[in-house]
């Protein structure tokens, strides 16, 4: 089994910075979530980050999240991006041809 | 009828004389009933362990101090470990205020040195209060709500320890000199007046008399010299910078305009602004407002910056009223400038007194955690329901000025600022007049000779619950972050009734 | 309702949440998100799709939204156009136009995007930016090329460098261009957009530069700095005696009109169409400085 790879966002305030960590196989989802609003929101977070990934099809992986008080679009921008950035990376520890 | 050396006769009864005593040369007897003082020789004590002693500390007793050494302050710290190792149990501590040194305290809180607090509670020690760690509930009040409950004996302190930055060896006191320097003392003289027993306890100490004196000889019972009551940077800033954020600057403007529109900014014009960075740039862009319109006002009071003391020196006040100096120039110019007063907690904010500095305030400006659409205004707990921070003069200056504003972005990261109900009330909504946002000005519709000045003036003026959904727009709907049933902390208003209370955090 | 003013346009670079959720706050006519020059080749994805759920879920308010895209002639433009249009922005800022082919280009794109999407087809504007001496010289080609043009605009830095031009603070150098764009802008009844000045500490310099720029006939000045905004938008306001001039232009209309009378005159004068054109421009300025109408002063 190998493992891609996406990082996007910063730890600025009002970011969020999400490393996505998707293997070849598996199952389901784990979220690693970090927040100043956890108390308030932990919810609607949760459900925005599973919700990109069900746009995106992916079906197994490990989201680590470090949010800085990002908004809600902000927050799915960057898990987006960074899983976008994890399926068109080359597996882990792969040589570039 | 008693007969001296000079056959001088006094009667036994005299008209107006209710117990008629001879003198006796060399036995004067109002030392004779405080024995705990040596004759003039000073109050010198070598150890703060001696003093206490002397004090007559027990378990269970209040100890109180003042917090003008801000983050800077060795004394609190050192005097409970002090106090922890004599076996003492069971303290109120009664600060006007604590900062993040203070967390050093919590280990007393923990092994049972330290019962509860009363006064302030800030930083870490307010989160240890919120997750229970206190055996009782910790009492918040304001400056002027702590003068009021000291003055009342709600709160009876038996032992000041005030943190000295020069003392002589009778206890007169100053605030301005010494390598601890921190300016005003303001709010040490209800302690040191109503205090039990008073100890001084300083790292400059000076011949007698020092001068100029704020704390005096004649409240103080022992001086207690040691090497460092504290750390110069931190008790002090260097200038305070108008912040450069354009989001704080667009508030601060909004401010001004809303002063500038309120007819209150006029020859007589007083106001109170924070040191917080958009109370400073308010203060910085009303002070362009009364250049240009060339008013000339009164006086500024609470805590007072280096800008305010430019604003007098510019003449466009004629007074500071100083409760506390928060940094090196507003210190300079205390010690030397006979319009920069050193004032009392008590005639800065106490109710109780028989008039105070608040209630002659035209505009205060202040900061918030949370306003809601009754305009309460919570200023202890952050959105996460967490005891973070005292109430310092807010509820004061609030209730005392004719015109209150509260500064606050429209949310803080992802937390709404405006919101529904607040978590703690602190401020009522009754005191509270304008909400200035970034995204909108809410007047509160109680004000609505406030409101016609404000009209068509082109403000961004709304109604607060629009302000609301504004917010939650951004950010969503918060959840009530999760209390449990037991009382951590008590929130007093300035008259002693209870406004609030605070729940622990599960 | 957008005030259709753009007096000013702030630059937000487009890969920064904090600015993008506050863009609209300090008052600018126009807020420009960013995809291009104020993003690196390594993040263009990340700001593209930042900006798109920006559009998706910030609300604006009157603040005219526009998008400044990547060139199609790049890696980046294609994917910009696919994101973005769908959200339908008030207008793309279309980088590097060298002649009339490069906004047809993106003019076909986004018809073709807007019909997938259901949008109305010319929902989304154009405005072309000209930053070589080739789009210079097509100029009034490039503005009269698409009925989507709403307004023209130039970068002054890379135009100046690809003419070989000093660039200087006095800005000498830029008088044609500034020149071109008005004229061209007049031509085509379109904006003319004045570009950046850089040295935001220098609220003097800005305020001469953006109003010499209003006396050239440009309707506007982009800025990169909110504290820019009080600066351009003063010296975009009219003078007492303009504004209380046309008014009293508006009101001979108007009383004209009721008296069903064909020619207008003012003091005696004659008034044409332009007068009364710039009349009404005057006044849309004058209020946006929160001048209120009251009434003919006479």
């Amino acid at each position: 089994m190998t493992n891609k790879v996406g990082q996007a966002g910063t730890l600025e305030s009002c970011d969020a910075l999400v490393i996505a960590t998707i293997p070849s196989e598996g199952e389901g989802i784990e979220i690693q979530l970090d927040s100043p609003s956890l108390v308030s929101f932990e919810k609607e977070m949760r459900d925005a980050i599973t919700g990109v990934l069900q746009e995106l099809n992916v079906m197994c992986g490990v989201l680590k999240v470090q949010d800085r008080g990002a908004l809600d679009c902000t927050l799915r921008a960057r898990v987006e991006t960074a899983v976008r950035r994890a399926l068109a990376a080359l597996p882990e520890g792969s040589e570039r041809p | 009828m008693t007969l001296d050396k000079n056959v001088r006769v006094i009667p036994d009864t005299l008209p107006g004389i209710k117990n008629v005593r001879s003198f006796q040369a060399g036995a004067t007897s109002s030392l004779a009933e405080m024995p705990r003082t040596p004759k003039r020789c000073g109050k010198i004590v070598s150890t703060v362990r001696e003093a206490l002693h002397r004090a007559g500390i027990r378990d269970g007793m209040t100890l109180s101090f003042h917090h003008h050494l801000r983050n800077g302050d060795l004394v609190v710290n050192m005097v409970l470990d002090i106090v922890a190792e004599m076996g003492i149990r069971d303290i109120t501590l009664a600060p006007s205020a604590l900062f993040p040194v203070h967390e050093a305290l919590l280990r007393h809180v923990k092994n049972g040195v330290i019962r509860t607090i009363q006064g302030s509670v800030n930083g870490p020690v307010g989160q240890a209060a919120s997750h229970g760690e206190f055996v009782a509930p910790v009492v918040l009040r304001s400056h002027g709500g702590r003068v009021r409950a000291i003055q009342t004996g709600d709160l009876h302190v038996d032992i000041a320890i005030l943190a000295a930055p020069s003392a002589d060896q009778m206890g007169n006191v100053s605030g301005v000199i010494g390598p601890s320097a921190c300016g005003s003392l303001g709010y040490a003289f209800t302690d040191a007046q109503y205090a039990d027993t008073v100890i001084a306890i300083t790292d400059n100490l000076l011949p007698y008399p020092v001068t100029p004196f704020s704390l005096l000889q004649t409240e103080v019972d022992w001086v207690v010299p040691v090497e460092k009551i504290g750390v110069p940077e931190k008790i002090v800033s260097g200038t305070l910078k108008i912040t450069q954020d354009p989001m704080r600057l667009l508030i601060a403007e909004q401010v001004a305009r809303v002063v500038e529109e309120s007819g209150l900014l006029i020859d007589g014009f007083s106001m109170q602004a924070g040191a917080g960075g958009i109370s400073l740039a308010a203060s910085a862009c009303i002070r362009e407002s009364m250049k240009k319109r060339g008013v000339r006002g009164s006086f500024i009071s609470g805590g007072i910056t280096g800008q305010s003391v430019d604003m007098l020196k510019e003449g466009l006040f004629r007074t500071l009223l100083d409760v506390q100096s928060f940094d090196l120039e507003a210190v300079a110019s205390l010690a030397c400038n006979p319009n920069h007063v050193e004032m009392s907690a008590s005639f800065y904010a106490n109710t109780a007194a028989k008039g105070c500095v608040v209630d002659m305030l035209d505009v205060a400006v202040l900061g918030a955690t949370q306003v809601d659409t009754d305009f309460n205004v919570n200023v202890n707990t952050e959105s996460d329901g967490v005891l973070l921070h005292g109430i310092g003069g807010h509820m004061d200056t609030a209730a005392g000025a004719k015109i209150t504003v509260i500064v606050t972005p429209l949310f803080r990261g992802r937390m709404p600022m405006v919101v529904d109900q607040v978590i703690t009330r602190t401020t009522p909504g009754n005191t509270v007049d304008v909400v200035v946002t970034e995204r909108g000005i809410a007047v509160n519709p109680g004000r609505k000779d406030l409101l016609d000045n404000l009209r068509g003036k082109g403000l961004p003026l709304m109604d607060i619950h629009d302000l609301k959904k504004m917010a939650e727009n951004m950010t969503g709907v918060p959840s009530m972050p999760p209390f449990g049933e037991r009382i951590i902390g008590i929130v007093e208003y300035r008259d002693g009734s209870i406004i609030d209370v605070i729940r622990q955090r599960v | 309702m957008k005030t259709g003013l753009r007096r000013t346009s702030l630059y937000i670079p487009g890969n920064n949440p904090s600015m993008l959720q506050n863009a609209s706050v300090y008052g600018a006519d126009c807020i420009i998100l960013d995809l291009e020059d104020a993003i690196t080749v390594t993040e263009k994805d990340s700001a593209r799709i930042l900006v798109r759920n920006a559009l998706r879920s910030i609300r604006y308010g009157t603040t005219e939204v526009t998008v400044r895209v990547n060139a199609l002639s790049t890696h980046f433009g294609q994917e910009d156009f696919m994101e973005i249009i769908p959200m339908k922005p008030d207008a793309v800022r279309l980088p590097k136009c060298e002649a009339p082919e490069d906004v047809v280009q993106a003019d076909q794109l986004i018809t073709e995007i807007e019909r997938k999407n259901g949008i109305e087809i010319g929902s989304v504007k154009i405005i072309p930016m000209i930053e070589s001496a080739l789009g210079g010289i097509n100029l009034l080609d490039i503005v009269r090329s698409s009925r989507r043009i709403t307004g023209v605009n130039y970068g002054a830095e890379d135009y100046t460098a690809d003419i070989g031009a000093v660039r200087t603070k006095e800005g000498r150098e830029l008088d044609d261009i500034r020149a071109k764009i008005v004229v061209a802008a007049r031509i085509a009844g379109v904006h003319a957009l004045d570009s950046v000045f850089a040295d935001v500490n220098d609220s003097d310099g800005l305020f001469d530069e953006a109003y010499a720029a209003r006396r050239l006939g440009f309707d506007g000045k982009s800025v990169i700095h909110p504290r820019q905004i009080p600066v351009v938008h003063r010296a975009f306001t009219p003078s007492q005696k303009e504004i209380s001039f046309a008014r009293r232009v508006v009101h001979a209309i108007e009383e004209a009109k009721q008296k069903k009378s064909g020619v207008i005159a003012l003091n005696g004068k004659m008034i044409d169409a332009p007068v009364v054109t710039k009349a009404r421009k005057i006044i849309a300025l004058a209020e946006a400085a929160g001048y209120r109408d009251e009434g003919v002063l006479s």
